[in-house]
């Protein structure tokens, strides 16, 4: 008998009955997350109060060999939190405490299931706020964020996820507790932080996350610029960045997103004839400072072929702007059934040419594409609306979808930007790493989990990968593309051996 | 193999034209053309158990660990893909960090990146150690500046991740297990690297005092809610003077700089003197070289609120008459140091520090005291397990000669 039912008896008794989700409907509810395409009935769902709670509920999983799938909110778009029969789903959402806020230091502490918005909020009172502001951040989590290294339209100048956590505390998937990095975010020892964070669940589970604030800019400036076709739009982008001007955010909305977000309650007024509005955020000490720099961005957009550039000041006025950028996937999704939202990154130089391509695909496969994305970092976010029960536009979607995906690689570009491999991307990782790189990411992989029990079937194409074993390679090539002249075939040392001076 | 035999063999698969010498203590030292050379190297080393020290230029370390072989990334130059437009640049790691400035400056280009050493110091040296300075606090570390790299593991293979994109999250982030670590994964021979535009305006005020009233002074900008490019304490030997130094580095558009210069001098409590141009240069360049001065150069990462105790324990444990080179970067909490300490007074310190959870990383100190001590000395707990797989991972055979944790 499989030893799933013993090991969820056992879980009961450290969470609670209550805790333990083991009936159809309640696990449907788990079933997909943001990424509606994928689906799949995890064994059970199993909420912890407490790392305490997390740490035996692992344990116990370990003992029984049960495979287990972390969870913060489910928002994420890659279908990363989704579990198989076989495991159980893991969520997070009690552990929701922040732990602290220490303003002289910058730096907060909080636990995984502590949602995004929430955390900037506690900080506003120290004039603090912890800038990475994924447009899902009304829902989702930090320990989500921490796991896909979420962007968001502020990274641009303040970064994404992994610039600014400093400390992490994780319960191995074998459950035993680390605490990587320090206090202040100087590495102790190599830089595991920087490796956890974008592992998407599969190196373990973070209990509680230290990260840094900033401080709230006083004065702000955000211009909405509109254009009548996407190159001067694209073109317009570069020029901001090559000015040595630092926006805050620089996004970009096509006419299809803007026509969706002006017939919606999110209506922000976007003028509906242009082909692409460009939404720029200008930040910093004085008002007098940033008015100056506004002033300059405004000459770059006009001379860049903008026909109208609009300066909203008062907060009211840029949160009706930002209202139709961050609900922008929101009025997409009234448009029709199901929505799928593409990630990919391209050189912002290759924008113009990258968008006229994903435009010419969506037209040719009779589909619509709406783009609303982070312009300033080449960061793509083609949506695509359809409707799933109609199979033969579902299997126009797939194709759009991967055609998109080649024109970014051609372009010298990345399958995703921020969100993630998860299960949905996993076809397009061997077009973007060879066998020998996503064979030595799986090496990684088992140095935190050699069971590869934590989140299985996400992130790595097992299939593609190379392995190093003794007497060559596993998959039967019989080397790397550097031909090997050496006589001796390469072989893993006896087991316990150690490098040279003892230590690592 | 005695050292004769192993150069014939380098010879016969390198080539006869292949740069190889000889160390002042005899050993075969290689330089690498290409990342399929390198591989090559490594793969054979691996195979036939040759203990291997990567070096770069060897202006931050000298060639005195005990290896079979020496493979220095000097001969990896490459140094040409910048593109300004969308502000990244493609390096081979033997290049001199001056030569990639100026590389980066033909093209109205800068990387935020001003670690001591010297200036021919390889871009490989750098991310190895993972060596920040003041520029930290604007711009963050090195690893922050890297959008992906090459590298050779310990057993030949080649592993490529990341590309000349400014966001990536396709795969685990290996760039980051590469930076900071020594060595201990394999050899970087590549890198894509984010650019910023040359800023418009660049300007530094200096105040100077005693060591407390100096660290007020960055105390009171950090609370005025400002996060300079750079916001530094220097001790007297760092700055070339006879007391404490605050110097805080502002830069971006005129505009902004003009703004941030007014609310620091309304914050500070002490006047602040106005540097510019090649005064301003000039005066960062000379600290930062001090910090190679001395045999030995470590920085501990503690809080910024912690940073008097941090301070007191470099007094009590290494220098006491206070004539060290030392740095502080403020927001980020980090001290650097450099100085003469035996082994024995560096493991007080660094047990001192521990016991307050600020890690303590030797980047450099000559071999004996490398070994004992190990770059990081103990983990903390769980973690030895963690970087013992991935360096047998990464290097099976376990010829990198990079003692992390060292032998107490
Ligand atoms: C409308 C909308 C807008 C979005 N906008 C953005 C955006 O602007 N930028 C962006 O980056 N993303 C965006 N996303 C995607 C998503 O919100 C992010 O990926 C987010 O980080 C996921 O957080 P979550 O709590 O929902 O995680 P989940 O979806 O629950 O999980 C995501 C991954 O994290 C793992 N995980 C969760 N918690 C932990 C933990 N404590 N320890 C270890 N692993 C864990 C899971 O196993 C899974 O692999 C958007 C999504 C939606 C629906």
């Amino acid at each position: 008998m499989s030893a799933l039912p013993h090991a969820l008896d056992a879980v009961s008794g450290i969470v609670g009955p209550r805790w333990v989700r083991r009936r159809r409907a309640e696990r449907e509810t788990y079933a997909s997350d943001g990424l509606p395409t994928l689906h799949a009935l995890p064994a059970a769902v199993v909420l912890p109060a407490s790392r305490e709670e997390v740490v035996r509920v692992i344990r116990v999983l370990a003992h029984h060999g049960v495979p287990f799938v972390p969870r913060g909110a489910g928002t994420g778009l890659s279908g990363g939190a989704l579990a198989d029969p076989d495991a159980i789903l893991l969520v997070l959402t009690r552990l929701d405490r922040i732990l602290a806020i220490e303003p002289d230091d910058r730096r907060a502490v909080v636990e995984p299931g502590v949602v995004n918005a929430r955390l900037s909020r506690a900080a506003l009172p120290y004039g603090l706020q912890y800038a990475p502001d994924p447009s899902s951040q009304a829902a989702c989590t930090i320990g989500g964020n921490v796991a896909e290294n979420a962007g968001g339209p502020h990274c641009l100048k303040y970064g994404v996820t992994t610039n600014h956590i400093l400390e992490l505390d994780v319960v191995l998937p074998d459950g035993t507790e680390v605490v990587l990095g320090s206090p202040g975010g100087e590495a102790w020892g190599p830089d595991l932080v920087g490796l956890f964070v974008g592992s998407e669940g599969t190196f373990g589970v973070a209990t509680a996350i230290t990260v840094r604030l900033v401080p709230l800019a006083p004065a702000v400036r955000t211009l909405l610029a509109d254009f009548d076709a996407l190159r001067p739009a694209g073109e317009a982008v570069s020029a901001i960045i090559a000015s040595g001007v630092v926006p805050a955010a620089l996004e970009m909305m096509d006419r299809n997103c803007i026509r969706a977000v002006e017939a919606s309650i999110y209506r922000a007024g976007y003028p509906t004839d242009a082909a692409a509005v460009l939404l720029v955020e200008l930040d910093g000490r004085t008002d007098a400072a940033v008015a100056d720099t506004a002033r300059e961005v405004e000459q770059l957009l006009r001379a860049a072929g903008a026909r109208q550039v609009a300066v909203a000041r008062e907060a009211r006025e840029r949160e009706r702007l930002w209202q139709g950028r961050k609900k922008a996937f929101g009025a997409l999704g009234r448009l029709s059934p199901d929505l799928i939202v593409q990630d990919a990154v391209v050189p912002r130089t290759a924008l113009p040419d990258v968008l006229e391509a994903i435009d010419a695909i969506g037209q040719r496969l009779g589909l619509t594409v709406s783009n609303v994305f982070h312009a300033g970092d080449g960061n793509l976010h083609p949506n695509i609306t359809f409707d799933r029960r109609d199979a033969a536009e579902r299997a126009r979607v797939e194709q759009a979808a991967a055609e998109i995906m080649e024109v970014c690689l051609a372009a010298g570009g990345t399958i995703t930007g921020e969100h993630g491999v998860g299960r949905d991307k996993l076809r397009y990782m061997p077009a973007m790493f060879d066998a020998t790189t996503l064979g030595a990411m799986r090496d990684v992989r088992r140095a935190f989990d050699r069971a590869e029990r934590a989140n299985p079937g996400k992130v790595i194409p097992v299939h593609a990968c190379r392995e190093w074993r003794t007497g060559g390679w596993a998959d039967g090539r019989s080397s790397d593309s550097t031909a090997s002249p050496s006589a001796h075939p390469p072989t893993r040392p006896p087991a316990g051996a150690v490098s040279v001076e003892g230590g690592t | 193999m005695a050292r004769g035999e192993l150069t014939t063999r380098l010879r016969a698969l390198l080539g006869t034209a292949a740069p190889i010498e000889t160390t002042p203590d005899g050993v075969p030292r290689v330089a690498p053309r290409t990342t399929a050379e390198c591989a090559l190297l490594l793969r054979t080393a691996s195979a036939d158990g040759w203990r291997v020290r990567v070096t770069g230029a060897e202006t931050w370390t000298p060639p005195d660990a005990p290896a079979d072989l020496f493979l220095t990334t000097r001969a990896l130059r490459g140094a040409g893909l910048v593109s300004a437009a969308d502000l990244v640049a493609t390096a081979e790691t033997g290049v001199p960090l001056d030569t990639l400035r100026r590389a980066f400056a033909d093209h109205g280009a800068w990387l935020a990146l001003d670690a001591p050493g010297a200036p021919g110091r390889s871009l490989g040296s750098l991310l190895a150690t993972a060596t920040a300075g003041p520029l930290r606090a604007g711009f963050g570390l090195l690893r922050d500046q890297v959008l992906g790299l090459t590298l050779v593991t310990g057993d030949g293979r080649v592993v490529t991740v990341g590309g000349r994109v400014v966001k990536d999250v396709a795969g685990y982030d290996l760039a980051k297990l590469a930076v900071g670590s020594f060595g201990a994964f394999g050899v970087v021979t590549t890198v894509h690297l984010r650019l910023r535009a040359i800023p418009r305006a660049d300007q530094t005020l200096v105040g100077t005092g005693r060591r407390d009233a100096v660290l007020d002074v960055a105390r009171a900008i950090l609370a005025g809610g400002l996060t300079p490019a750079a916001l530094e304490l220097m001790s007297p030997a760092a700055a070339r003077t006879d007391a404490w130094t605050v110097a805080i580095r502002l830069v971006g558009t005129g505009d902004e700089v003009a703004a941030d210069r007014a609310a620091v001098q309304q914050a500070s409590p002490i006047p602040l003197v106005e540097r510019t141009g090649a005064d301003a240069a000039a005066f960062w360049q000379e600290m930062l070289d001090g910090g190679t001065a001395a045999p030995v150069t470590l920085r501990a990462g503690a809080l910024p609120t912690g940073l008097e105790d941090a301070l007191d324990l470099v007094a009590l444990h290494l220098d006491e008459a206070v004539r060290d080179w030392l740095t502080v970067t403020v927001p980020a909490g980090t001290l650097r140091w450099s100085g003469a300490a035996g082994p024995d007074a560096l493991i007080r310190f660094r047990d001192a520090a521990a016991a307050r959870e600020w890690p303590v990383t030797i980047e450099r100190a000559p071999w004996g005291t490398c070994l004992r001590l190990g770059h990081f000395g103990a983990y903390r707990e769980g973690v030895h397990r963690l970087v013992t797989g991935l360096r047998s991972a990464f290097d099976p055979a376990g010829i990198l000669v990079a003692p992390l944790s060292g032998n107490p």
